[in-house]
């Protein structure tokens, strides 16, 4: 214990506790909200969407994301979460296809069109073809076939007939609600 | 949400009906073991597959519906389609059935496994026909119990009274509602004869489009697959295979991979000598075991560690199709005659012409979207598991052995699968969950990446068909020769040396019974390969080769290969098949008819771009497809695709049509691009830019699909049916509209090596 008092100046009583050292985590807002990650900045947004938020929406494809099925919106652009270090996401804005659906629990007109058109087979890649979809529609409300052409997921179901009437049923009903 | 009360439940029949009902105030409808029943059932209570019946209906007071969904859905929608069945039986209101999928059920009987839902497989072309023939029973059985209970509530007898949606209606308009009479119902004894199923005529689901029961959940990532499960204090677990199934490991330091934070254990694993593929693991592996996925991964790029070959070593894709080449060009006896109509060898002699050619046909990995995985949870007297299994039974069996735990100690939860085509019949990847949760005493969490997904495989077997046909003066197909070499997906599975071929090729298959003098040789090829079951096997290879052969005549006889096909096929009649069923070639001529007017085919002959045909018969079922192709430059481009089917009653007209349509596809993307390749034994494809399934714009943006309506027959299988008929469809439409014959898969990368 220290002296409860020298040179007539009052000395608080140490606690013994030791302080916490400042974090300097790495912040960011899933589908509206926040988390701060303290772990290792390069483990990839998959594996702390997965096993440490447990959002499993968002699946694992390979370790290249070439099948897409790995797909989020970082600031609404599409990202493929397995190759996106946590590192540079600071700050950043992140929706999963569990975000895409509103809080009411109303369905994003493409996540309905899926169903309308049965765009579903064994349903494992369809996260990641919903997130490709819904930003090929920010980016061009009316795509035609050749738009719809680019997108680089894959299927080993064989939906992607049905993904394509999917699409192009979204963005009718965006516009005639426009 | 786990519906399986009855597990550890010794009790008959009656006292399960009744008990059930007492505790949980519902209704509870199941058909269980006629074996375990006392006293004894009358058979005809469980229709035609007595000895391997299972199905769940529960109603509560509120009229809410309950089906379990006792086969695993790999995308083939059977989740929906098979508590279809039971509910248009029980005459339920649809928008009250919540669907649950069955864990797998099994009980214990003098320490053997009593199948309580009966047969659980999925993604083999047979649980609609399976459940055709029993799961209407346990719906009938519901309605009969809840209209006799209406019966003596009202005063009425009971076949006076009618169900419609949930609700019993008197002839004088009173009704009573099912959740009210559940109750009553419960406490009924059970009929001495089976009740009745509905008369077609009465159908109110079966035959009407029905969305997948799971599309909600998948479109809001909700749904739940094995590889989203997770247990508190779970280790994941992620492994490098040998490249070498035949090879060990030579030297490993397993100091660095430890050092990684996160990182618990390291481990080697062994396949078990003398256990069948699937049993056990499928090659040496060295496990890292972590606290969470990345750290694992980290782990596991940080061992250092050298691997001997084995024997397999010189092995070559390239060099088994040389074996392949020359054993079929030799005189050398063929392993097995597996059909022999007629006399092949005196046909020659009156040959009018002769046609021979030879189609090679690549290996083919599973490429499952949902990589194998699995989590163990074992406990001294108790293990659960999460399991992507086409066929839980089988993964039971794996733990059973590995465990020694009585045979209802042990708990397999089947979630919605991603994708299986035949890679989830077998469970090594169980074996290696099992063998690493017993070792660190912890639940564990097994991931396979995706190199070692495509790396170890049990792999659809590379072939060589070398077929030669013989044409008499008046133009019809008077003999059939084909030779079949390939390496049985059989080998050490349980399965007699001369039945080895039953994997590769089929007595039944077209032409066989259309040309009197036909002849069907396999011979056996040696390889190290791991192999197993594929998706449409053995179909999807024969009928490539058979249907492209077919064209060849065709365009060697200047005739219009639609008119070659009808000749063979000839008119309308029943065929006498060697497996005991039947070939109606009234409806195979029908599918092709179809595809063949939707497409045009009247244009065959004029037509810029290139129209193919082709047909086939599998299981009961007829399928054809006709695609149109288009060449511009070096560019081919598929502008149609057509497919018609017969499958007999439709259950889901929306879920066939995904069938059809989504086999369609994969079998194109398959046909253009896909093979596996070994070289110095070791497999050259590590992931998906090896092995590129075809892209959106790389396929047609529709498929037509045709569905023959034929109600009066029973439903057959139809996950796989359009698979075979998309290969030589296009390859007949790719030489139409470009003069290259494609006598060797995957189409795209001949057909630019040819033009």
């Amino acid at each position: 214990m220290a002296p409860a008092q020298a040179h007539g100046v009052p000395v608080v009583p140490d606690s013994g506790i030791v302080p916490e050292a400042a974090r300097n985590g790495i912040g960011i807002a899933v589908n509206g909200e926040h988390f701060v990650h303290i772990g290792d900045p390069q483990m990839p947004l998959l594996w702390y969407l997965r096993d440490v938020l447990w959002l499993t929406g968002t699946k694992y494809g390979g370790a290249h994301g070439e099948n897409g099925a790995d797909l989020v919106l970082v600031d609404g652009k599409p990202v493929s979460a397995i190759t996106q270090p946590m590192a540079g996401l600071d700050g950043k804005r992140i929706t999963t296809v569990e975000g895409l659906t509103a809080n009411d629990g109303t369905l994003h007109p493409l996540q309905q069109a899926f169903i309308d058109e049965d765009a579903i087979g064994c349903g494992y890649c369809t996260p990641g073809w919903l997130i490709a979809g819904v930003d090929l529609l920010q980016r061009k409300p009316q795509p035609g076939d050749v738009d719809i052409d680019q997108l680089s997921n894959t299927c080993r179901c064989g939906c992607q007939t049905r993904v394509r009437a999917a699409i192009k049923r979204a963005a009718t009903g965006k516009a005639a609600q426009a | 949400m786990s519906v399986n009360t009855t597990r550890g439940i010794g009790l008959s029949r009656r006292r399960f009906l009744q008990i059930l009902a007492g505790t949980a105030g519902a209704l509870v409808v199941g058909v269980r073991f006629a074996e375990a029943a006392e006293p004894p059932l009358p058979p005809e209570w469980l229709g035609d597959h007595f000895h391997e019946l299972g199905a769940y209906v529960r109603i509560d007071a509120e009229g809410n519906v309950l089906i379990g969904a006792r086969d695993p859905d790999t995308g083939t929608g059977v989740a929906t389609a098979l508590p279809m069945i039971i509910a248009d039986e029980l005459d339920a209101d649809w928008n009250r059935v919540s669907v649950v999928q069955l864990g797998l059920g099994v009980s214990a009987s003098n320490n053997q496994p009593q199948w309580t839902y009966g047969r659980q497989r999925g993604g083999t072309g047979d649980s609609i026909p399976a459940a055709w023939a029993d799961l209407r029973q346990a719906g009938a059985l519901a309605r009969w119990l809840l209209t006799q209970a209406a019966a003596r509530r009202l005063g009425i007898a009971a076949d006076r009274l009618r169900c419609e949606a949930g609700t019993v209606i008197a002839p004088d308009g009173r009704r009573v509602t099912y959740g009210s009479l559940v109750d009553d119902a419960s406490k009924l004894d059970l009929p001495r004869q089976a009740p009745a199923p509905k008369s077609p005529e009465r159908y109110t689901l079966i035959g009407k489009p029905v969305g997948d029961v799971d599309a909600h959940a998948i479109v809001t990532g909700q749904a739940k697959y094995a590889i989203d499960h997770h247990e508190a204090e779970a280790l994941v677990a992620v492994l490098l295979h040998c490249p070498w199934p035949d090879g060990s490991l030579a030297r490993i330091d397993t100091a660095p991979a430890l050092a990684v934070k996160g990182v618990v254990k390291v481990m080697h694993l062994k396949p078990e000598p003398g256990q069948p593929p699937g049993h056990t693991v499928i090659a040496p592996a060295v496990a890292v075991l972590a606290e969470n996925t990345w750290a694992a991964l980290e782990g596991r790029d940080k061992l250092k560690l050298e691997w001997k070959p084995g024997a397999s070593v010189g092995a070559s894709s390239g060099a088994l199709e040389q074996q392949a080449t020359s054993l079929l060009d030799g005189q050398a006896a063929p392993t097995t005659r597996v059909r022999d109509d007629g006399d092949v060898d005196k046909a020659g002699k009156h040959a009018a012409r002769r046609f021979e050619a030879s189609y090679y046909q690549p290996w083919l990995a599973h490429a499952c979207p949902e990589p194998m995985n699995c989590l163990a949870r074992i406990d001294k007297d108790h293990a659960r598991l999460v399991v992507p299994s086409q066929a839980p039974q089988q993964a039971w069996a794996v733990v059973q052995r590995l465990t020694g735990l009585a045979p209802d100690q042990i708990e397999i939860r089947v979630p919605r699968v991603g994708g299986g085509y035949g890679r989830r019949l077998d469970h090594d990847y169980v074996a290696e969950a099992v063998m690493l949760a017993k070792a660190v005493n912890k639940p564990v969490r097994l991931l396979w990446t995706r190199d070692q997904d495509f790396a170890h495989d049990w792999y659809r077997p590379a072939c060589v068909h070398k077929i030669s046909a013989i044409v008499d003066g008046k133009r019809n197909l008077s003999a059939w020769n084909q030779r079949l070499a390939s390496a049985s997906a059989l080998t050490g599975r349980g399965v007699p040396a001369d039945r080895l071929w039953s994997s590769e090729v089929l007595p039944d298959q077209l032409p066989a019974g259309l040309v009197p003098n036909y002849r069907s040789d396999w011979y056996a090829l040696e390889s190290a390969l791991p192999r197993g079951p594929h998706r449409a096997m053995p179909h999807l290879s024969n009928a490539f080769a058979v249907e492209s052969f077919v064209d060849e005549i065709a365009h060697l006889m200047r005739e219009d290969p639609l008119k070659t096909r009808q000749r063979l096929i000839g008119e309308p009649r029943m065929v006498a098949l060697k497996n005991g069923g039947t070939l109606d070639t009234g409806r195979l001529r029908n599918v092709l008819q179809l595809v063949a007017d939707r497409i045009e085919w009247k244009n065959w002959l004029r037509s810029v771009n290139g129209l193919g045909i082709a047909c086939w018969y599998m299981d009961g079922a007829y399928v054809a497809h006709a695609v149109e192709t288009s060449l511009q430059g070096d560019k081919l481009g598929i502008e149609r695709i057509v497919c018609a089917v017969d499958v007999g009653r439709v259950i889901n007209p929306l879920g066939l049509e995904g069938q059809i349509a989504g086999a369609t596809l994969d079998a194109l993307s398959t046909a253009l691009n896909l093979a596996v390749t070994y070289k110095d034994g070791q497999i050259q494809q590590h992931d998906w830019k090896d092995y590129p399934l075809a892209s959106m714009a790389q396929l047609p943006d529709n498929v037509e699909v045709i569905v023959v309506p034929n109600d009066g027959l029973p439903p057959t299988g139809a996950s796989f049916l359009a698979m075979p008929t998309v290969a030589p469809a296009l390859a007949n439409a790719v030489f139409r509209v470009s003069a290259v014959r494609v006598r060797r898969l995957p189409l795209m990368k001949e057909f630019l090596r040819l033009q």
